[in-house]
């Protein structure tokens, strides 16, 4: 066992883990984080990134003796005094998700992504998001949800390049699927 | 899954770090970024009886300038990499090939020197070393040495580097004013490779003077490609003399069949992508 010291969300822990805990477990198995899943356990779908000092990594890759010293950031610790982030309050009102089990790590590394390119293109954030792979494949609402964080958490209004409201869903194509009024 | 039990070791010095390998019993895995060792061990394909981790050796990060070279601390991440002005200046196609590495998750975990030494033939900085006459510093208990990339890549996921040695500087010579061009085939969800090709020419007036075409994923360990080199020596470069030189880009290879491409698609995709990418490089 070794121990660590390590803020998450803001709260500061000191804990016992064997060097061979993946930063995912500790997370969710000693801190009761559960927000931060694991999905693919093989560091492609990105469904467990949190921010290690501020850079969002999979957390199903990194060591929980690695973040010794380090500040944590889950989907758990993002909004402040009930207030969804605007990148959540965009994923909710562009309805980015389907099933939403990608949702914390899209989250998660949307945010980095805006966190280094304000303004980014709808190329920009497909290619910023490569490394979260959502399976129900409802990838236009995710970058359209991304777009319109970028241009609130920069304050900007929505730009050109953003929409107001998410896709259209085709009904006629899925009539089961009827749109609740 | 949970990788198997292992000693940790955590030095914050390069000696450090060899007294902790040298120490760490039979098995030691040298642990950079972790983004291909971790998950390696997830899978238990190592099973490493002591694992030291780098990520504390502060002198291990970083590039610097040093005479008519840069030099790559082996712990600079890919993001560093992607950020740092001596490789915008002297050496780019490091700065493009990078981009194409992983996603931005594992950019900020994964370094440059923990790439090579782990020689994956589907890697990318491989081969965009071996183009651009890379040295790679190395150190041990008795000291260092210097290898070339020539030297460096011995086989599949093997290296030059010795049994309780550690990759700690890789040296750039700068080639500023030449052009540079990373041309990458590979699966969208995956960024691994099928095959790249790493272009860097040196052009003067309307002619080639130069070029460095290195080739990724076209046998187990990263190629140079001599014969498109020699055949774009001093070549006009106009897109039919690059074209000519390009259906040599997979001369004497013999890369290997997988469930992405057999070996014969792969030649194929050497040519094509050489041809791109020394096209892009020369500004063309």
């Amino acid at each position: 066992m070794t121990q660590i010291s390590v803020r998450v969300d803001g709260a500061s822990y000191s804990d016992d883990v064997e060097p061979r805990t993946l930063l995912v477990h500790y997370l969710r198995e000693q801190l009761g984080k559960v927000g931060t899943v694991v999905g693919c356990d093989t560091s492609n779908c990105g469904a467990c990134t949190v921010h290690l000092d501020g850079e969002a990594v999979k957390s199903c890759t990194v060591f929980a003796v690695q973040a010794d010293g380090s500040e944590v950031t889950t989907i758990e610790g993002i909004s402040q005094n009930g207030t969804l982030h605007p990148m959540q309050k965009a994923f909710h009102e562009m309805h980015g998700l389907q099933c939403g089990f990608c949702t914390p790590g899209m989250i998660m590394a949307s945010i980095d992504l805006v966190n280094d390119n304000p303004d980014p293109s709808e190329d920009e954030v497909r290619e910023g998001i490569e490394g979260n792979l959502c399976r129900c494949t409802g990838y236009q609402n995710i970058v359209r949800a991304v777009q319109q964080a970028a241009g609130e958490m920069h304050g900007r209004a929505a730009s050109g390049t953003s929409h107001e409201s998410p896709a259209v869903v085709d009904t006629a194509a899925a009539p089961h699927v009827a749109v609740q009024s | 899954m949970i990788p198997a039990p292992f000693a940790y070791a955590r030095p914050s010095t390069i000696d450090e770090a060899l007294q902790a390998v040298a120490s760490g019993g039979e098995d030691v895995k040298i642990l950079a970024g972790g983004q291909s060792l971790i998950p390696v061990m997830r899978l238990r394909l190592a099973a490493p009886e002591t694992v030291v981790d780098l990520t504390r050796v502060a002198e291990l990060r970083g590039v610097r300038e040093e005479g008519d070279a840069i030099v790559v601390g082996a712990m600079t991440t890919h993001s560093d990499v992607l950020s740092d002005p001596l490789i915008a200046r002297y050496a780019p196609l490091i700065a493009e090939a990078t981009e194409t590495v992983a996603d931005r998750q594992v950019r900020h975990r994964g370094t440059f020197g923990g790439a090579l030494a782990h020689a994956d033939p589907a890697g990318d900085l491989p081969a965009v070393a071996l183009a651009l006459d890379a040295e790679f510093v190395v150190a041990g208990l008795e000291g260092r040495r210097t290898v070339p990339a020539a030297d460096f890549f011995v086989d599949y996921l093997t290296t030059a580097l010795q049994e309780g040695e550690l990759l700690v500087e890789i040296r750039i010579p700068k080639r500023e004013g030449w052009g540079m061009h990373y041309e990458k085939f590979n699966r969208v969800a995956q960024a691994w490779s099928i095959v790249a090709v790493a272009a860097a020419v040196r052009m003067e007036g309307g002619r080639i003077a130069e070029a460095r075409i290195g080739l990724t994923n076209m046998g187990p360990t990263p190629l140079r490609a001599s014969a498109v080199e020699e055949a774009l020596t001093g070549a006009e470069a106009t897109g039919e003399a690059i074209a000519a030189a390009a259906e040599h880009a997979a001369d004497g290879t013999t890369p290997s069949s997988d469930l992405n491409a057999q070996a014969d698609y792969r030649q194929h995709l050497a040519q094509v992508l050489t041809r791109r990418a020394v096209t892009a490089a020369a500004g063309l």
